[in-house]
């Protein structure tokens, strides 16, 4: 009973969601009741780029590789039509997805193809009995834990992967065998697909970055984010924001961190003028560690931080670039 | 430009959520109720491109009889038509939901014209399926995409076209393809206008066509909710101002975060 796992590749290699919901998929295969069952990567790209020894590494145990040749670029339904068509041949129990744009909405198609019901934002799972699954799974973005039990086989799950950290396993196998599969695809799986992709920055995304500095209505307006970009490109990172700050149009929506903005999973989450409504902290709970900068005592996010500096952001914030400047004598 | 526009009617949760006594639902005794985020945005994408190409916005909701409140906020904000899917306030499943939603949608289509465009949110709040718009969509044969946060509807010679873009690992990647589809929006993509008062005042006094689908079991059966334990604690005061500031510089390097 082999649990599928597709893995989205990165102009370097396996996204690090899909490494970790590869972990999640190890964890189910690991957990079935005849013993651990193999876990079989679903990858489409060339097969030369398949990253057989770090999928090996993570707790696959053969990929599957759709070539461009047969299905070229994002098409979701024609994915979701690959996957079925694998989970199939395998007589998969399980297929897993991280819980990307991408793998929700393929793992969505999947889920409508085959009539089977799909978890989204799963962070548990174990096979259950008469074939189902029992998951714990995000709800309210992860303010909640739902404990379900899942119908269907295969079992379709995406994985909230800002909660579930990767994990290398201690006895990959030696060689991963890459087999290419042949979708059976029609015209209706290919009218939907990503006709052209734009502007990747090659520098530190809000969801991956190590360092966000974040700013609310604490800094005041537009022009109160200059020291806060300082600070966050002096320490490798990125400005993240509050709801209210794009709903005022003082930032983009891109970079708001939240429940309808974007999970971070940085080391330090630095969270300046921002109150803290349970919202936003569905978006930051991921991070490591947390230090607030507020006016504040009070603050509900002081409640959920490791420590806080009580003060004006626009004081704060420039004397604590200069320190950094200083100590790093990068002045 | 026909669209249908599906909304939820989702608790509004402050500085915490407080479950039931028995751990099944949302204690809402305080709370109001709210149109999930995204579904504000569909709903003012809709009026929006009915604006520019002409058309009708109508908004679908199903929930229980109190969702009409829901129902009338998008109302307000410029759709013209407002149906409800009543239930008898029983959690719905996704599954069950594009089915209601699907009927919904035939029923529109055979009475007139049928919807152009659905427009839904690309989760809902509270439940975060994630997949109500595509089980729609397939159902119906129509294109769907999710997490939309651009959109340009263009019509030629009668066939409209979409062309949706999104967020890709600090980039965009873009769609397009023809009309009839269902597409999933983000929040992001437009910021949505507050009610006039004529919107109002027309809202209020609406009719709300109305359907009652049967509830079925969708496969995935919630046994309990809680609220996760958190490791963090109340937050130690490094100091005030800048004279916080070497302090916080010291925990810094000892994270290994300095250049």
């Amino acid at each position: 009973m082999t649990v599928l796992c597709l893995i989205e590749l990165d102009a370097d290699g396996p996204a690090d969601a899909s490494l970790r919901a590869l972990t999640f998929a190890t964890g189910l295969a690991g957990a079935g009741p005849a013993g651990p069952a193999p876990v079989a990567a679903v990858v489409f790209g060339p097969a030369d780029q398949v990253p057989g020894d770090m999928l090996a590494a993570y707790g696959a145990s053969s990929a599957h590789v759709v070539e461009p040749g047969h299905l070229d670029g994002y098409a979701p339904r024609a994915w979701a039509q690959a996957l079925s068509g694998l989970a199939a041949d395998a007589g998969a129990s399980a297929v897993v997805a991280a819980a990307t744009d991408r793998g929700n909405e393929v793992m969505a198609y999947l889920g409508a193809l085959t009539g089977l019901p799909m978890a989204a934002n799963c962070v548990q799972a174990e096979p259950g009995e008469n074939g189902t699954h029992q998951v714990v799974r995000h709800r309210w973005a992860g303010l909640l834990l739902e404990e379900a039990s899942l119908a269907g086989s295969p079992g379709l799950m995406t994985v909230a992967t800002e909660a579930v950290p990767a994990a290398a396993v201690a006895e990959p196998v030696g060689t991963l065998a890459v087999q290419p599969y042949v979708p059976t695809l029609s015209e209706d799986d290919l009218r939907v697909r990503a006709t052209e992709t734009a502007g990747h920055s090659s520098g530190a995304s809000l969801a991956t970055a190590r360092v966000v500095v974040g700013g609310g209505r604490g800094v005041g307006g537009p022009d109160g984010f200059a020291p806060l970009e300082e600070l966050a490109s002096l320490l490798g990172g990125v400005v993240g924001v509050s709801r209210v700050v794009t709903s005022e149009g003082w930032r983009p929506h891109r970079q708001q961190v939240g429940q309808t903005g974007t999970k971070i999973t940085p080391e330090l989450y630095l969270a300046c003028g921002i109150s803290g409504a349970i919202q936003h902290m569905a978006g930051c709970a991921g991070a490591k560690h947390i230090v607030v900068v507020n006016t504040d005592p009070g603050a509900p996010i002081l409640a959920h931080a490791d420590y806080a500096l009580i003060g004006d952001v626009g004081e704060v914030i420039p004397a604590l670039v200069a320190a950094v400047r200083a100590r790093s004598g990068t002045s | 430009m026909e669209i249908g526009v599906c909304v939820k009617r989702v608790p509004m949760v402050g500085g915490k959520i407080v479950l039931t006594p028995d751990e099944q639902e949302v204690d809402t005794r305080l709370s109001g109720f709210t149109i999930s985020p995204h579904e504000e945005c569909a709903v003012e994408e809709a009026v929006q491109i009915t604006e520019r190409l002409g058309g009708t916005v109508s908004v679908l909701t199903l929930g229980p009889p109190e969702a009409a409140d829901q129902l009338r906020e998008a109302l307000a904000l410029g759709a013209k038509r407002a149906v409800l899917l009543e239930t008898d306030g029983r959690e719905w499943g996704p599954i069950a939901t594009a089915e209601a939603i699907v009927a919904e949608v035939r029923r529109h289509a055979a009475d007139g014209p049928g919807y152009d465009l659905l427009l839904c949110g690309n989760e809902a709040a509270d439940t975060g399926d994630y997949q109500v718009g595509i089980r729609v969509a397939c159902a119906l044969g129509w294109p769907c995409v999710t997490g939309i946060k651009g959109l340009e509807i263009t019509e030629i010679d009668g066939q409209a076209t979409a062309r949706a873009r999104r967020e890709y690992r600090g980039g965009e990647e873009t769609f397009e393809f023809g009309l009839p589809a269902v597409i999933c929006v983000k929040e992001g993509i437009n910021l949505p206008r507050y009610p006039s008062l004529p919107g109002r005042l027309r809202a209020k006094r609406a009719t709300i066509e109305q359907a009652e689908p049967q509830w079925r079991d969708d496969g995935l059966r919630k046994r309990s909710l809680r609220v996760p334990a958190t490791h963090r604690k109340q937050a130690t005061v490094l100091g005030t101002g800048g004279d916080g500031v070497p302090a916080l510089v010291g925990v810094l390097e000892e994270w290994g975060l300095l250049p």
